[in-house]
């Protein structure tokens, strides 16, 4: 896997281009709305400005763990995990009222909350551990069943008289335009600590990503390691399921990272990448959402990260569908030209041999060449049009045609790269005479210069080798 | 103990519900998309407002087809997403039905004026009150009997699954353990796939509209996972998940109107426990497991 700097950082530099254009951009149209745009995104009003923080630090932060998750297979596991935090509030609602609270200490539910949390992932990493049942499923019932322990616990709570259960459900839906300084403190202490863990992890949490056996056979602390990144999900979860709700947080926690990976194949660059993707949406989708009434900012950022999304499964670099359709059509262009230019070179060779003579760029016919290969004319002449274009074909008339000098040192070329790859084959992998043309045909289009250089020395032929196997259709 | 022509519908109707979620159920299971029930039962969010905004009513049959419609989209965009962009599909799941949902919620606050819709109600649903909708009642030896909406509507579902699982259940197995030889062998492994994620779609769309969510994603998933640990053979394992989530429907409703009192609260809410008597007999199952491996 090669890394390429140059593709990777004009990406970046954009991103970072839009935050800050869309400020200048907005303060250039003299309306209210172009008003209100510039004093949310610059964060002029207190109110937004801590919404906006929060959601754009919560955004880095899970793009971050998301990244680990999502390579580790487990881009659920934020779905069962905040599914999973429901009774460890009930739980600890009831225990402080027991106590003489009001029972809705902050402190209290997310210590309740993280505790259930962390009891449904250890629950799922023994069921994983301890019978054939996937993780997928694992997870699935850990999710239903303690939600439903949860429902059954708020379902006996919510007529308990004396204490006023109601608003217990905000833990769960959020309530991301009223966050209050407390959140916000949360969420940059959750953020510095993510940020730690994830530098100094980064080799055990690779490790734990790509090949666990491995880590396992060297010794490396697996099950800790495990349960430490699982703990660091379960603290975005929990904190951010009070502060933006069960929804935001399950998107955050994979579609930055999975958008990320659509651009790079380096993991450091799919962290910051991923990071950036979450807080760009954070930060832009809170800010749409304090423009207009009626716009949950849950919901807006969610839709903003899934438009990043789709952007970057149309058009990322490194996987993206759109640069994977392109090379795919270049390399089948490239294949087409190059049995093409194979096959005419094949027929002089034919001829030469039934003349006697020595072989030089004769003239073949085209019916000939629809023969040779079982190309059908359509094929073919399109075939023909593209060398054409590419001045492999100096001459073609319907029924002749003649290659030009650079199409035959070209065609010489490529016979001689398949015919080597062949011989090699055949001496030292064993493989048939009579089977080896498609075996080498699976390889010859992207051999390099300096393999075909080592094939040379292998085989200790530097002119164009004879066919090991009768070449075309019917003769 | 008292038992009432109520307790009876709400057991029968909670039974029903575990049938007709058991049988897709095992195969999403065996497939690895166990999650695709929780997915599904979030993401028809948008699919009811629209229905709502465009008929005016909540009538349950629009809100039915507009459910389903986008229960369908949620399983085709998570095949596209994971086969086009080879992002892993559990990923991909989450992707579509967290942007899903996003849009109902954001369609239903731009609406507020004219939907009077609750995501809270349509994801914990009402099992309680299942039997006061009532649409058919005759009498029968002296017994009125009077068949609750829920009730009929989980019946035709569970019966349109079962006729499904008998009429391809050669064709699924082979698609679900082995979709090479399936398609080698003349058998669309690629319909197979689709017929399922349309079943799931429909089950999981009639089930939670009639009982609540938290019991379709808990009954699609749990009682097979518990079946697999019981038994190998795929004809047991499906009859079993079908019995196992029907004792689940009764242990959980018999929790419901016991356990309370016990503790000193006044009730609570019976598909909650529903689901989590699946989870006391998978751990009951899993004792076993553990004991005997």
């Amino acid at each position: 896997m090669s890394i390429r700097p140059h593709r990777i950082l004009p990406v970046i530099s954009l991103s970072l281009l839009a935050l800050v254009m869309l400020p200048l951009e907005a303060s250039a149209t003299v309306t209210t709305w172009g008003d209100s745009l510039l004093r949310v995104l610059s964060l002029q009003d207190y109110n937004t400005r801590l919404v906006v923080f929060s959601t754009t630090l919560l955004g880095m932060a899970s793009g971050w763990i998301g990244t680990f998750l999502l390579l580790r297979k487990r881009a659920l596991m934020g779905d069962a995990l905040s599914h999973a935090c429901l009774p460890g509030i009930g739980i600890a609602f009831l225990i402080m009222v027991a106590l003489g609270g009001s029972g809705k200490a902050l402190a209290g539910l997310l210590a309740g909350a993280s505790i259930s949390g962390l009891l449904g992932v250890g629950a799922i990493l023994i069921i994983r551990r301890t019978t054939t049942i996937k993780d997928d499923a694992a997870m699935g019932i850990i999710l239903s069943v303690f939600f439903g322990l949860g429902i059954v616990i708020l379902g006996m709570v919510q007529e308990l008289p004396g204490a006023s259960a109601a608003g217990l459900e905000s833990f769960i839906y959020g309530k991301t335009a009223s966050m209050v300084q407390q959140d916000f403190n949360l969420l940059v202490a959750l953020s510095v600590l993510s940020g730690i863990a994830c530098i100094l992890l980064t080799k055990e949490f690779t490790l734990l990503c790509f090949d666990e056996a491995y880590g396992r056979a060297m010794g490396w602390p697996i099950g800790k390691l495990d349960m430490l990144m699982l703990t660091l999900v379960a603290a975005v979860t929990v904190v951010g399921l009070q502060a933006v709700g069960l929804i935001l947080i399950i998107a955050f926690l994979i579609i930055p990272a999975a958008a990320a990976r659509f651009w790079t194949e380096n993991l450091v660059r799919m962290l910051l990448l991923a990071g950036g993707i979450g807080a760009l949406s954070g930060w832009l989708g809170s800010s749409i959402s304090a423009l207009a009434p009626r716009l949950p900012a849950g919901a807006i950022i969610v839709l903003v990260t899934a438009f990043i999304f789709i952007l970057s499964m149309l058009f990322g670099i490194r996987r993206g569908v759109l640069p994977r359709a392109v090379a795919a059509l270049r390399l089948k262009r490239k294949i087409g030209r190059q049995h093409l230019l194979r096959a005419i070179y094949e027929l002089q060779e034919r001829a030469s041999v039934a003349d006697g003579s020595a072989k030089f760029n004769s003239r073949i016919t085209f019916a000939s060449l629809c023969q040779h290969r079982h190309w059908t004319h359509k094929a073919v002449h399109r075939l023909i049009r593209k060398a054409k274009k590419e001045d492999h074909i100096e001459h073609f008339d319907g029924a002749h045609l003649q290659l030009s000098e650079s199409g035959y040192g070209e065609a010489s070329r490529i016979t001689r790269n398949h015919r080597l790859w062949e011989r090699f084959l055949i001496e030292h992998a064993d493989i048939a005479a009579s089977h080896v043309d498609r075996d080498a045909d699976s390889v010859e289009h992207i051999l390099s210069p300096d393999m075909v250089r080592e094939l040379e020395q292998q085989l200790k032929s530097s002119a164009t080798p004879s066919s090991p196997h009768p070449t075309g259709g019917k003769h | 103990m008292e038992w009432y022509a109520l307790d009876s519908w709400i057991v029968l109707t909670g039974a029903l519900c575990a049938i007709a979620c058991a049988l897709p159920g095992t195969f999403l299971v065996l497939r690895n998309m166990s999650m695709m029930g929780d997915a599904i039962s979030h993401a028809v969010l948008p699919g009811l407002a629209i229905a709502f905004l465009l008929s005016g009513s909540r009538s349950s049959i629009w809100m039915f087809v507009g459910a389903a419609v986008v229960g369908l989209i949620t399983a085709l965009a998570t095949q596209w997403i994971s086969h086009w962009g080879k992002v892993d599909r559990n990923a991909s799941m989450g992707i579509v039905f967290t942007t899903l949902f996003a849009l109902g919620l954001l369609i239903i606050v731009q609406a507020a004026d004219h939907v009077d819709l609750d995501p809270n109600c349509v994801l914990y649903g009402a099992l309680e009150l299942t039997p006061l909708d009532v649409v058919a009642e005759w009498n029968w030896f002296g017994w009125l009997i009077e068949l609750p909406r829920a009730t009929l509507v989980l019946a035709i579902v569970a019966g349109i699954n079962l006729l499904i699982i008998c009429v391809f259940y050669k064709e699924m197995k082979l698609a679900a353990f082995d979709p090479d030889l399936s398609e080698a062998q003349g058998f669309r492994a690629g319909w197979m796939h689709y017929l399922l994620m349309a079943q799931v779609a429909v089950t999981t769309v009639a089930a939670f509209e009639a009982v609540g969510s938290i019991i379709v994603v808990a009954m699609l998933i749990v009682p097979p996972a518990t079946a697999l640990l019981l038994s190998k053979r795929l004809g047991m394992v499906l009859f079993l998940s079908a019995a196992l989530g029907a004792a689940a429907a009764l242990m959980g409703h018999l929790a419901a109107i016991h356990v309370p009192p016990m503790l000193g609260f006044n009730g609570t809410s019976t598909a909650g426990m529903m689901a989590l008597a699946t989870g006391i007999l998978f751990v009951l199952a899993w004792l076993k497991h553990l004991k005997f491996n």
